[in-house]
């Protein structure tokens, strides 16, 4: 929005958390965070990574919705769901590729990243990529991105399922998507899903 | 006798730790209530001092919005930043002057509490001399109250015992770069790291120590610069190094001399530089001689092929720069550590240029400005020797007393307590610094503690050191008094006051000016506010090392901070020193300073076979007191456990989780197991950010660094064995 975009990088992440508690502060949901932040496997590594919502273009999330009370806005930010039509099923929470939307018992609803819609939607960066230190959470203009030397990606391959979305994943400079599943790189014929590269 | 009036139990009852999470009027408040204004002010919690905006309605700090202007962090904050806002309004604030009871702190009066305060020192003092009252200060506080206390010690009190908790953090690096330099400041500023080929970083956890600093790194390696990271640990930083040296604990010295070794033996110096800038290579090079690859293998456990490589990337590269902090400071060798790093930089000339040099990362909150004007027992306003007559004569005309009035040098931080221990200084009044907690050999502090005469505390929270307390003066946070800080980059920044203290606490500085009239020397304490005290600074530091005359407030707002030395109100400030390719010593020469190898003065051994390494977490500040109240960050760490590596666990049969004493020669405190691969096997660490028996310092030791007078918190010897159940500390927390 306004010029910027989104661009999520986890090997920069250095498992601070400030994300995580800048997120509690964002005005749409004060109190209450929205990013989802793992310690990969402490027992054998550092790594840490943090994530907000990827924002698909068609996201699973609202396709699953029995109760169509998931929306994007026009600007492509898909939202927590509307709490008047949330009936706390949790398909979202089953479907999403990503792990991202939380049911949230005490409101009975499913509550996600916004991407700080109450400050990217007036030209204002997004708390948690404002506040990162390692800026493994990016909200810079493109120009900006270009100067490191991953790409980056929005189309990410999930088994058959082909997904573009808002915010950017870094990855290696020969590489154009993600893919997470070893049927991406199985050659299955003629009529099968596009492989990954 | 100081013994705290009641259980510390009772105590943290009252006073806290109480964990606040959402600011005054709840998270919703601000949506009815939104805030009057952004000030533009910097984080309190280290040496970073971040660019921050806080938001302010009725005299409260009520939330943040980042300052993406500041160009030093551009808004990055890490989650200390994020939620510094929480304490002004935190419910365990001291709103008033407390006196001690036979059962607990009354509330008192501010002239009861202050008459009391001064009554006291001046027994003390008609009774023992002026030097059995010692001052404590501490680097949290602004280069304003820095100076004042060191006026205040000197001026007010006539004592000769003035140190602060920098003497825990700085003073490693600080006497090194005086020695090789003739100045204390980092030689860069950060923006040179995103020019740097190669980076060498040594003993510094940048993740959770300097957090923002992680952006220049990450920058410097976007342009194509070689990250080496130097740790017993693997900090989140190392997860993009190009190369890693697991260096043993404490063995950081021989690791660099051996650099040194494969420079001078392959020829890779600068003999240009060395020729023309530099005295004293002669006498390094001897040193670094038996200091080859497979010797130096040996003793610090980093491979004789990794050291080869580090030590060519390092001086084949145009630009290079060596970043250190903690790791490489806290040993009763941290200056030769340091000056070993100084002398790989001259040996290659990396110095006075974009993008090559060395510099410390500062650690505490205003730890260079706090350094700089006078609360260090050896130094006068502008970084000037306290004993050194020209410098003497000069603050004394700023002061408006006669030289000779200035007393001499003083003990250091450790060296007072050891002296209040002996009996030797009956009084303290200590400001911002919790040494309870902070200070190596925590049993020892505890004694000593406890044989004060009069102990008297200025500060917004009762610390655990509080306890002990006859008086605690109820201060201020650094958000509630106007002043300046210096950052880690040498800086120096304007801290805004956003709001009052709340209920009657007061201003820092007001208090120890009301304490000085009540001394009878209040006509050398006349000011009004702060501002004033900066203007009497900037004539003290005039001329000195740390020139400050030609700062402003307004000047560090128009120019986002001034860098040090700016002597003239029409100077920019001075970002890089050493341009000139001269020094701060009178002969301008770079000096080499040879280094000698020593050992601990905690040795491992066949009876305390292990390595503990103490540090810090990126949720916690120092002892704690001000972040252990802080709802989100105890989430984020809510007590310290031991990392340890699985092939030492299993030699004592631990697993993750389980409880572990560990033992040193001092004491011994138990902790949950951490199983990781990322720290050497033949080491173990604790975060020390908490009290009692949870307190990491129990363990440590008082061995202190000849010259710099730092302990060696880096380096204790340990014995370990898996517990039978949790310790007293965890079954109190568990509510049983």
């Amino acid at each position: 929005m306004f010029g910027y975009e989104f661009y999520v990088d986890p090997s920069r992440c250095i498992g601070c958390q400030s994300c995580v508690k800048a997120c509690e502060e964002c005005e749409t949901h004060r109190g209450r965070s929205m990013i989802n932040f793992d310690f990969i496997d402490r027992r054998n590594t550092i790594a840490t990574a943090a994530y907000v919502c990827w924002h698909c273009d068609e996201p699973t999330c609202a396709e699953v919705c029995p109760a169509d009370a998931i929306k994007k806005t026009e600007d492509g930010v898909v939202q927590s769901s509307l709490k008047p039509r949330c009936i706390g099923c949790s398909n979202c929470v089953l479907a999403c590729p990503f792990g991202i939307p939380k049911m949230v018992p005490e409101y009975e609803q499913m509550m996600k990243c916004d991407m700080c819609y109450d400050r990217t939607s007036v030209g204002k960066r997004p708390m948690c990529a404002t506040v990162c230190p390692s800026q493994a959470l990016a909200y810079v203009k493109p120009e900006e991105i270009a100067r490191r030397p991953e790409k980056a990606t929005n189309l990410f391959h999930f088994g058959n399922q082909r997904i573009t979305t808002q915010v950017y994943m870094m990855v290696p400079p020969d590489r154009d998507s993600v893919s997470v599943d070893v049927a991406d790189y199985i050659w299955e014929g003629e009529h099968a899903a596009v492989p990954a590269s | 006798m100081a013994k705290p009036p009641a259980s510390v139990e009772a105590l943290t009852e009252r006073y806290g730790p109480h964990l606040n999470y959402a600011p005054a009027g709840g998270w919703q408040d601000e949506s009815v209530h939104p805030a009057e204004r952004l000030v533009k002010t910097h984080c309190c919690f280290c040496g970073q001092q971040c660019g921050i905006q806080l938001k302010v309605r009725e005299n409260r700090v009520i939330g943040f919005e980042p300052w993406e202007e500041f160009p030093f962090n551009r808004g990055m904050l890490c989650p200390k930043g994020v939620k510094r806002y929480l304490q002004g309004s935190h419910p365990d604030r001291l709103l008033d002057p407390l006196l001690r009871t036979d059962r607990g702190f009354r509330r008192a009066a501010w002239d009861e509490a202050l008459d009391f305060t001064a009554r006291r020192l001046r027994e003390i003092q008609e009774r023992h001399g002026k030097d059995a009252v010692a001052v404590y200060g501490g680097a949290s506080l602004t280069t304003e109250k820095s100076y004042l206390l060191g006026k205040f010690a000197r001026v007010a009190l006539g004592t000769r015992h003035i140190d602060y908790n920098g003497r825990l953090c700085m003073v490693s690096a600080g006497t090194a770069y005086k020695l090789a330099f003739g100045v204390d400041r980092s030689p860069i500023p950060w923006s040179d790291i995103l020019n740097a080929q190669v980076l060498l970083i040594i003993g510094a956890n940048i993740a959770d120590c300097a957090p923002i600093t992680t952006d220049y790194v990450w920058r410097c390696r976007d342009n194509g610069g070689k990250l080496i990271v130097v740790d017993p640990r693997m900090t989140p930083i190392t997860r993009n190094a190009d190369l890693y040296l697991p260096v043993r604990a404490g063995t950081d010295l021989a690791l660099l001399m051996g650099l040194l070794h494969v420079v001078l033996r392959d020829g890779l110096e600068n003999r240009a530089f060395i020729a023309e800038r530099t005295v004293g290579f002669e006498a390094v090079a001897e040193s670094v001689k038996s200091y080859d690859p497979r010797a130096v293998a040996e003793k610090t456990g980093v491979a004789p092929e990794a050291i080869e490589k580090a030590a060519r990337w390092f001086a084949q590269a145009d630009r290079a720069i060596a970043l250190h902090a903690r790791g490489l400071e806290h040993h009763s060798k941290g200056v030769e550590n340091c000056l070993a790093v100084i002398n790989l930089c001259l040996a290659i000339g990396h110095l006075g240029r974009e993008g090559a040099g060395c510099a410390m990362i500062t650690g505490q909150g205003n730890g260079q400005g706090g350094r700089e004007h006078g609360q260090k027992c050896d130094q006068l306003p502008g970084q000037r020797p306290i004993s050194d007559p020209v410098a003497r004569r000069h603050v004394a005309q700023v002061w408006g007393i006669r030289p000779e009035e200035i007393p001499q040098g003083g003990l250091t931080a450790v060296e007072i307590m050891e002296a209040i221990h002996r009996g030797e200084i009956k009084g303290l009044l200590s400001i911002c610094f919790n040494p309870l907690v902070s200070l190596p050999d925590a049993n020892f502090t505890h004694e000593a503690l406890e044989k004060l005469e009069f102990l008297g505390i200025i500060d917004f929270f009762l610390s655990e050191t509080a306890h002990y307390a006859d008086v605690v003066l109820a201060g201020s946070l650094q958000e509630e008094e106007e002043g300046v800080g210096c950052t880690a980059e040498g800086r120096v920044v304007h801290i805004q006051k956003a709001v009052d203290p709340p209920g009657n606490a007061r201003g820092d500085a007001m208090i120890i000016c009301d304490l000085a009239r009540r001394l009878g020397k209040g006509q050398y304490f006349p000011y009004g506010n702060t501002r004033e005290i900066f203007e009497e600074l900037r004539e003290a530091s005039r001329g000195g090392i740390a020139d400050y005359y030609g700062i402003t407030y307004e000047k560090i707002d128009r120019q986002m901070g001034v860098f040090w030395p700016c002597p003239t109100l029409d100077h920019p400030g001075t970002p890089r020193l050493f341009e000139g390719g001269k020094s701060f010593h009178p002969d301008g020469k770079f000096h080499f300073v040879a280094t000698e190898w020593r050992e601990s003065g905690d040795p491992v051994g066949d009876d305390y076979p292990v390595y503990l390494t103490t540090g810090r977490l990126v949720g916690h500040y120092l002892s704690g007191t001000q972040t252990r109240r802080i709802g989100a960050l105890v989430d984020q760490h809510d007590e310290p456990w031991l990392e340890i590596h699985p092939r030492l666990a299993m030699r004592y049969g631990i697993s993750d989780a389980d409880w572990v004493t560990v033992t040193t020669r001092r004491s011994e405190i138990t902790l949950r197991a951490q199983v990781v691969r990322t720290i050497r096997p033949d080491t173990v660490f604790i975060p020390y950010h908490w009290p009692h028996g949870q307190s990491a310092n129990r363990l440590t030791h008082r061995t202190l660094d000849p010259r710099s007078k730092i302990p060696e918190f880096k380096i204790s010897a340990c014995q370990l064995r898996r517990a039978d159940g949790a310790p007293e500390w965890a079954r109190r927390k568990g509510g049983a």
